[in-house]
């Protein structure tokens, strides 16, 4: 009875040293379509995204601060895939990092995940 | 007198594109063009962001405000008529005794002590330094008071969930929105869509600009004529005037 039990526990352990080989746990499909720089740091990026993005929307809405370094619009330009359009999706750039992290930020019940400006508003 | 307003505007607009600053005659004021703010600065209460229709020349039937809106602010996405969002209705008035009949555009008043806000119970609704009265929807939660507060019935609460908005105008179920004056063009120098529309259909019955600046066309046009507040009786000093009423 022991040594089954035993047998039972060195296979769950070794079942579980499997799994996290490489390769077989999933991971963040990260793609960086369009190189070049970032607004920050990388570390910074993945990090403090949030905290940037949640000050320079404070900024827009209340004082009408509309610069583009922080702004989400802007992210989604860069990041948007180009093959789906969108930073969401299985692979978007958004979305695989927070479904792995398991996280659900509510930014896209109100805010549009694909690039493209619909109005001008120029000064007539 | 608005039709050469509006000349002016474009004469400074295209002065401004063109040539520059060097151009311009001596004697016109650059105001409208200074009006467009840079974008790292931060709106301040020497402007006041304001609204004149002239009831005289809008045209009943005509609903190209309405529709403009609908198109900038992504509104017609669901079509269910009796719960989607309005930020802006046509109303049309007869006088029983007289017949005199007019029609008119109703939208939020951006009132300078705005009864939303007063009712808010989380902050969301809250008026910017330059008058304009917005609603964040990272902090509504939906409860609706500012709908009743409302005296002029200008918000509406967004009942669906929605995938087709402007990306300057974001915007989902479960929060209370009303008219934004456009907000996003204004901050980048522009004119809200609505009026923007009226002008374009040739009416001319809307006009945008900033109450504080005594060069600006409306508040030239506030001066000379009578004015009309919605329910003045309230108090509530309203950005929104109309003539003709
Ligand atoms: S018209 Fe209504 S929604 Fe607009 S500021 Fe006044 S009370 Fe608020
Ligand atoms: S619905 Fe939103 S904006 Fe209106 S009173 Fe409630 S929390 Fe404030």
């Amino acid at each position: 009875m022991r040594a089954i039990a035993l047998a039972v526990l060195w296979g769950l352990t070794f079942a579980a040293a499997h799994a996290a080989e490489p390769g077989r746990t999933p991971l963040p499909a990260i793609a960086i379509e369009k190189p070049g720089q970032c607004v920050e740091a990388k570390d910074v990026m993945r990090r403090d995204h949030m905290k940037l993005l949640k000050h320079q929307r404070d900024k827009t809405l209340h004082e009408g601060i509309r610069t583009k370094k922080h702004s989400l619009n802007e992210c989604i330009a860069c990041h948007a895939s180009q093959k789906t359009g969108t930073v969401l999706g299985k692979d978007g750039f958004c979305q695989s990092c927070h479904d792995y992290a398991a996280v659900k930020p509510d930014c896209w019940d109100c805010h549009q995940p694909k690039p493209g400006q619909k109005t001008a508003g120029a000064r007539p | 007198m608005s039709e050469n307003n509006i000349d002016r505007r474009k004469f400074l607009a295209a002065a401004a594109a063109g040539a520059g600053f060097v151009a311009i005659a001596p004697g016109i004021r650059l105001v409208e063009i200074a009006a467009a703010k840079p974008d790292n600065e931060p709106v301040t209460s020497k402007v006041r962001w304001g609204m004149l229709i002239d009831t005289t020349r809008c045209q009943s039937g005509c609903t190209e405000c309405v529709s403009a809106c609908g198109k900038e602010n992504g509104l017609s996405e669901v079509k269910k008529p009796r719960t989607d969002a309005q930020w802006i209705r046509k109303i049309d008035l007869k006088e029983l005794k007289t017949g005199r009949a007019l029609s008119l555009p109703m939208m939020c008043q951006h009132c300078a002590n705005p009864p939303c806000v007063d009712v808010c119970p989380t902050g969301a609704s809250f008026k910017r330094a330059d008058g304009i009265v917005l609603v964040d929807r990272h902090i509504c939660i939906g409860c609706r008071y500012c709908m009743m507060a409302c005296p002029y019935k200008a918000r509406s609460f967004v009942h669906e969930p929605h995938t087709d908005q402007n990306p300057e105008v974001p915007r989902g179920q479960g929060c209370v929105e009303g008219c934004t004056l456009c907000v996003h063009r204004v901050d980048r120098g522009g004119t809200p869509a609505c009026v923007e529309a009226c002008a374009a259909a040739g009416h001319n019955a809307m006009l945008f600009g900033d109450l504080n600046d005594p060069g600006s066309a409306i508040a030239k046009r506030v001066r000379e004529v009578k004015t009309t507040q919605v329910r003045a009786d309230l108090k509530l000093d309203l950005g929104v005037r109309y003539e003709g009423i």
